[in-house]
């Protein structure tokens, strides 16, 4: 799609297939067929639809995935009734959802009960953009690429707050009031340890990233503070996503079902879809930053093996870092019990915090005396 | 009552937790006071699940009522048979055989595992891990199996008569048994691995729902609860019925006053179990299932009291007679009633999450507290 530089759109008479095939065909034709303005409408459009493609798509397979790694966590076999292994299941789940009545409840506030679902779907979408899904296929390479995903996911907060309050229900207001700390506190963590990474880059351009993991991942090549930085990450967005152990803001068997106790078929859909998003774009994040994005793995000067590696297309070596990440956040949720909301902002606080600043300021050490491979 | 629908004069949040909410595992209602997530009081409602037991007990003969108590504590329906096949075996003076004394005593051992599974998972499960659950009753499933071959139920078990057992065991019991035993061993430690070990599992347990040895005392806490807090309070020894006088097992102690010391009890409780089932499996004495009684049963004009250990504590069962087939007056001291009046003094100035946590650790089971 448009805007990367020539360099990276793949070497001459490589053999790699890429999803840039796709993507520099449809550009080219559209280049032949219409006037730039036409092409630059068109594309816009196509990559919108490509977002709530990919979106639908994430949330049938990721809470697919979830439901199955449950299952296979708590000795059951999961759903694998509808449809070959039960691929189905969230179809048929969606649908239903669709066709429920949307409710409002007495005494709420109905325009920003209805606002809030929506506002979460859209911070989601928003996150799609600067994500680089393989080889020179991303949608907006901007050069405040990192900035743009920390300061976009904190809007997350407002509309969960939004629904909370407005839901006039007092398992809904608090299930708010504890994300909303929560997701403030934990944004700190994260956001510095993402900084770690932008330190050691100099740039907070995406492409650029990872193109300086050309020769090795950072989790590799940043020796243990960057091992430091990628654990309080991992941390940081569970909490920031709401996910177990850090699920206050939903806590099933405290709040019944938190901030979306009042929503009910798509509303709540909305807000289960975004969740699920967000999940994949914080571990796109972490897989861009830490393990090297769509970069194969390579070792040292072992040309054979670096070689098979390079087969590989760069999309399934995002996606499969990708989805072990997912799937780390996955098995946190079916082991570990939940935290209680004073130990969580403890936790937050007195640990993470201090851990991560002191964490950046070795980094930086390690950056300007160019200790790093 | 009015003050339920918003907040108290001095702008505390009132929130109803129940009677349908995922913590209290069955219709319980808490009334609860809170000042932001901490919890100021906590106020019972109960008699959502209330079938006035009692009074049916009154107009069922002696053989009939018994079954009717394996609706109270559906977990412990064995022992609450017990309880009462004991009270009326003292009231007739019937002497049960020894074989008979002995499976009772195995049956009721393998219903306080399969209890304490069932809490353990549960526990689990309040304080946010939902994985336990499925792995207790994995393992709860293998007991529902043996008692479902000699009994004929999973839950409601119906297998005591006064005067011993109504049935024989099935051929295939003792080597199920064994087999349970090997394989409990094993899943004991996987249990402590997942849950017990596990360093957010530990932080929200310690320190937590303090109950004081006193307190234990003056609010009338039994059965784990009550050891928690350092009480000696099992019957089990204290009053040694059937055959628990013959066999070694430990009285499992606690000092730390908390939730863990209170999981802490349980967990080691099932080890004891597996103890003194161990003790029994190979040595069933031959004879008599059942001992040999009158058609119709009368007790004696008086008042008749036994107590037990359930897996939650003391059920005391009163019965007074008047000289006719049916009690003329049946009162049930339930464990779970008492337990459940510690609650608002354990949980005021913790947080609403730390509740939930005390009311799993306290083994709620509602139908044993309306009755």
């Amino acid at each position: 799609m448009p805007g990367l530089p020539l360099s990276w759109r793949g070497n001459e008479g490589e053999v790699m297939w890429s999803l840039t095939n796709i993507s520099s065909a449809i550009h080219d034709w559209l280049n032949q067929t219409f006037n730039p303005t036409w092409v630059m409408v068109i594309e816009m459009v196509i990559a919108g639809i490509a977002v709530i493609g990919l979106f639908a798509v994430l949330g049938l397979v990721l809470v697919l995935m979830e439901r199955r790694v449950a299952a296979w966590m708590q000795i059951r076999l999961g759903p694998n009734r509808v449809g070959p292994f039960g691929l189905m299941q969230s179809l048929a789940d969606t649908l239903k959802l669709l066709v429920k009545e949307g409710m409002t409840p007495d005494g709420a506030d109905k325009f920003l009960f209805n606002l809030a679902p929506f506002i979460a779907m859209m911070v989601a979408m928003l996150l799609m953009a600067p994500i680089a899904f393989a080889k020179g296929f991303q949608l907006w390479d901007m050069n405040i690429g990192v900035l743009y995903v920390t300061a976009i996911s904190s809007i997350m907060v407002i509309s969960i707050l939004m629904a909370g309050w407005a839901s006039n229900n007092k398992y809904s207001l608090m299930g708010a009031m504890r994300s909303g700390a929560q997701i403030v506190s934990y944004e700190l963590s994260a956001g510095l340890s993402i900084l770690t990474i932008v330190v050691l880059t100099g740039s907070l351009n995406i492409t650029d990233i990872i193109n300086a993991q050309a020769d090795g991942w950072w989790i590799f090549k940043g020796h243990i503070p960057v091992i430091i930085s990628f654990v309080i990450f991992i941390i940081a967005v569970t909490a920031e996503t709401n996910r177990a152990p850090f699920d206050l803001a939903e806590a099933e068997s405290e709040l019944t079902a938190g901030f979306h106790t009042e929503y009910s078929g798509m509303k709540f859909a909305l807000f289960f879809l975004a969740e699920y998003i967000n999940v994949f774009i914080v571990c796109a994040i972490g897989a861009t930053l830490f393990l090297g994005g769509w970069m194969p793995f390579h070792i040292g000067n072992w040309e054979a093996f670096n070689h098979v590696m390079d087969y590989i297309p760069s999309s399934v070596w995002f996606f499969g870092k990708t989805f072990f990440l997912i799937f780390v956040i996955m098995w946190f949720r079916w082991t570990f019990p939940r935290l209680r909301i004073d130990q969580l902002l403890t936790l937050e606080w007195k640990y993470l915090l201090p851990i991560s600043m002191f964490n950046l300021l070795l980094v930086t050490a390690l950056a300007i005396l160019g200790w790093h491979f | 009552m009015f003050e339920e629908i918003g907040t108290t004069t001095e702008g505390d949040l009132i929130i109803n937790v129940g009677p349908q909410h995922p913590a209290t595992h069955g219709v319980l209602h808490l009334v609860i006071t809170l000042n932001g997530e901490t919890i100021k009081k906590v106020e019972p409602h109960l008699g959502y699940i209330h079938r006035s037991i009692e009074k049916m007990c009154e107009s069922l003969t002696y053989r009939q009522f018994i079954y009717v108590t394996s609706r109270m504590d559906y977990l412990s329906a064995h022992i609450n048979n017990h309880a009462c096949a004991l009270t009326v075996e003292k009231g007739m003076q019937i002497e049960v055989p020894e074989r008979a004394q002995v499976i009772r005593v195995i049956m009721d051992e393998l219903t306080r595992i399969a209890s304490h599974e069932l809490w353990w998972g549960a526990m689990a499960m309040d304080i946010g891990a939902f994985t336990p659950f499925f792995h207790a009753f994995r393992e709860r499933e293998k007991i529902n199996e043996i008692m479902e071959e000699t009994c004929g139920a999973r839950l409601t078990m119906n297998y005591y008569v006064p005067g011993g057992l109504m049935a024989e065991l099935h051929p295939d019991f003792q080597k199920k048994v064994k087999e349970f035993i090997v394989l409990f061993k094993r899943k004991i430690d996987e249990y402590d691995e997942l849950v017990t070990g596990n360093i957010i599992f530990i932080n929200r347990m310690k320190g937590v729902g303090i109950l004081s040895k006193e307190d234990a005392i003056s609010y009338g806490c039994s059965g784990p609860a009550a050891r928690g807090s350092g009480v000696n309070c099992d019957i089990r020894k204290l009053y040694p019925y059937a055959v628990y006088d013959k066999v070694q097992f430990d009285e499992i102690l606690e000092t730390g006053c908390d939730s863990l010391a209170r999981y802490m009890i349980r967990i080691r409780e099932m080890k004891q179990s597996i103890r003194i089932i161990e003790q029994l499996i190979d040595n069933i004495p031959e004879g008599d299932f059942q001992a040999k009684t009158k058609a119709v049963l009368k007790l004696p004009k008086g008042e008749f009291y036994t107590r037990v250990e359930t897996a939650r504590g003391e059920l005391g069962v009163y019965i007074m007679s008047e000289g006719a087939t049916t009690p003329y007056r049946i009162k049930f001291r339930s464990p779970g009633f008492s337990n459940l009046s510690a609650l608002d003094h354990m949980a005021r100035g913790s947080k609403l999450g730390d509740l939930v946590a005390m009311m799993g650790t306290l083994d709620l089971v509602i139908p044993d507290i309306d009755r």
